[in-house]
């Protein structure tokens, strides 16, 4: 119980401290933002073409919310030691980094939410499954998040996370399926698309608006929930090989 | 009644940094309740061994105990039972004083109002209570380096560990700060404080050990250390020209004492017997070098790590101040 106050501290601290700096605004919310105007100016406010754009931009905008907040919250705490003191403090430190990325999961919910209430004026909304959208979306920001905590804890410097994050964020973009099918990928980089977490997010938020997906709902969720073990493990070993060495 | 475990004890702790070997064997006991001094030059280890037991670095060998608590193979076990200060004032700057205070309290799971309450006791001991609602950006060094000891002790640790507190910052806040480090250890708190001012140590601390390339070389009290360089007898004379001449002079005139320069105006004048201060000063006069200051010098903890250490301490201080 004692932890959880640490928890929602960090969390607390967090959300004021990075939601509004200059980095994540540009990378986490206007980016986002900008790509969901293009596309839906683009798509004519057609009601089935936008449709089919809001599982893509949603997933854009939970991807690149996330790991901006987190290239942020960390790189900016390391460079100033002040991660230090999380620490110093008497937490495990698998709660301490849970504690750290909790923002940026936040931060990619919420944000994943603005292309929806965007859509809600031109498109009729009724009929989606909303509780497997939120799971998609969840899981999608957990995943990305602790994507983005790895790349943040192997570097040193904000601009650093951000373009090590560009590298594997724009491909993403193409790779996942968010604009357009797997299918009219070449069939050599498929295997690399199934490799990404994004593409079982876009793909769930696909089917809860009611669109085809290439794998069962339950399946989608479950592989979320291994890359994200995947990918907190690998950053606590990062952590511990890196930090505290 | 049993006595108290050690608030710190290390056998043989090694750190090694690819070719460098920052911590070599260190063997260290800081009893419960001591304010014990590790006293060193920039580079010595200092900070490494803070990070080695306070869980931020694992030790490649050796072990180490904190209040009893085997730390060894988990470095972060005794994280509930300590304070840290590090060399560098590490709070966040978004945030104000007081918030500052209240979130390093939540980390050690104090309940909000307690937070509130120990938070503003802090401000207000610490002077700092005027700005207790301004960011820690906006802090002087000395009231940051004031803050991040309040936030190193909100949690009562009772083992605490203080890395070179006073570095960098104004005279007035140095001393009062350390005032604050006297008075916890007078409330009972096991302190260990690294610093390379001397007489910060000599002022402080009840036992002292000389730090040089990770490796301990001497520890003792601040009396039996200062007991063999206590019956010497040291003046100091400032003159208006370059010492050699009035340092050649003087050899000759009184061959029971030893002359060296301390900078380029001040000679030292050693000796076991008692100098006098006239004779000295009429000689010099005698020969045109005028005598601007001459003044007894107590011996101090200096002259005994000079002589252990084989090191210029002068010079050392000034390389860590102009970091």
């Amino acid at each position: 119980m004692k932890h959880w106050g640490a928890f929602a501290s960090i969390l607390a601290k967090d959300m004021r401290t990075y939601y509004l700096k200059p980095p994540n605004v540009s990378w986490g919310l206007v980016f986002p933002l900008a790509w969901t105007g293009m596309f839906f100016v683009r798509s004519g406010a057609n009601p089935s073409e936008l449709r089919s754009l809001l599982p893509g931009v949603m997933t854009l905008a939970v991807l690149f919310g996330t790991t901006s907040l987190l290239a942020v919250a960390i790189t900016f705490e390391k460079k100033s030691r002040s991660f230090e003191r999380l620490l110093l403090a008497p937490v495990p430190l698998s709660l301490l980094m849970f504690a750290k990325t909790a923002g940026a999961i936040l931060f990619g919910v919420l944000n994943a939410f603005v292309p929806v209430l965007l859509a809600a004026f031109f498109i009729n909304l009724s009929g989606t499954n909303w509780p497997a959208l939120l799971a998609g979306v969840i899981l999608t920001a957990v995943s990305s998040a602790f994507l983005g905590l790895l790349v943040a804890v192997s570097v040193a410097e904000v601009f650093e996370a951000q373009t090590i994050s560009n590298f594997f964020r724009f491909p993403m973009v193409f790779l996942c399926g968010l604009f357009f099918p797997l299918e009219r990928l070449p069939a050599w980089l498929r295997p690399l698309s199934y490799a990404l977490p994004p593409t079982y997010g876009a793909d769930i938020m696909h089917q809860a608006i009611g669109r085809p997906g290439f794998l069962p709902l339950w399946l989608e969720l479950l592989i979320l929930i291994a890359f994200c073990l995947v990918l907190f493990v690998a950053s606590l070993r990062t952590i511990n090989r890196r930090w505290i060495a | 009644m049993l006595d108290a475990p050690a608030a710190v004890l290390t056998r043989g702790l090694v750190k090694r940094f690819g070719e460098v070997l920052a911590v070599d064997g260190l063997d260290l006991e800081v009893r419960a309740g001591e304010l014990f001094g590790l006293l060193g030059p920039n580079g010595a280890g200092k900070t490494t061994t803070i990070n080695l037991l306070t869980g931020l670095a694992r030790p490649d060998r050796g072990e180490f105990s904190i209040a009893g608590l085997d730390c060894t193979r988990r470095p972060r076990s005794a994280q509930h039972l300590i304070g840290v200060v590090p060399d560098e004032s590490n709070l966040y700057p978004e945030l104000t004083g007081f918030d500052n205070l209240s979130f390093c309290a939540s980390l050690h799971g104090i309940p909000r109002r307690e937070r509130a309450a120990r938070a503003t006791k802090l401000l207000s001991e610490f002077g700092l209570a005027e700005a207790a609602g301004r960011k820690f950006a906006g802090y002087s060094k000395g009231m940051k380096r004031k803050l991040t000891i309040a936030a190193g002790i909100i949690h009562h640790p009772s083992v605490l560990f203080l890395d070179e507190p006073t570095t960098g910052i104004d005279v007035q806040s140095a001393r009062h700060i350390r005032q604050l480090i006297a008075d916890l250890h007078r409330a009972g708190t096991s302190i260990l404080l690294t610093t390379h001012y001397i007489e910060e140590a000599e002022r402080l601390c009840g036992r002292v050990a000389f730090i040089v390339s990770g490796r301990i070389v001497r520890t003792d009290t601040v009396a039996a250390l200062l007991e063999p360089v206590r019956e010497r007898q040291l003046l100091e004379l400032t003159v208006s020209t370059n010492p050699g001449a009035a340092i050649e002079l003087l050899s000759r005139a009184f061959g029971e004492a030893r002359f060296t320069a301390v900078d380029d105006s001040r000679i030292r004048a050693e000796s076991s017997a008692p100098l006098p201060v006239g004779p000295l000063v009429r000689a010099l006069e005698e020969q045109g070098i005028e005598v601007i200051e001459a003044r007894r010098v107590r011996p101090t903890l200096e002259e005994v790590f000079v002589a252990t250490t084989g090191l210029e301490a002068t010079a050392l201080r000034t390389e860590k101040e102009k970091k």
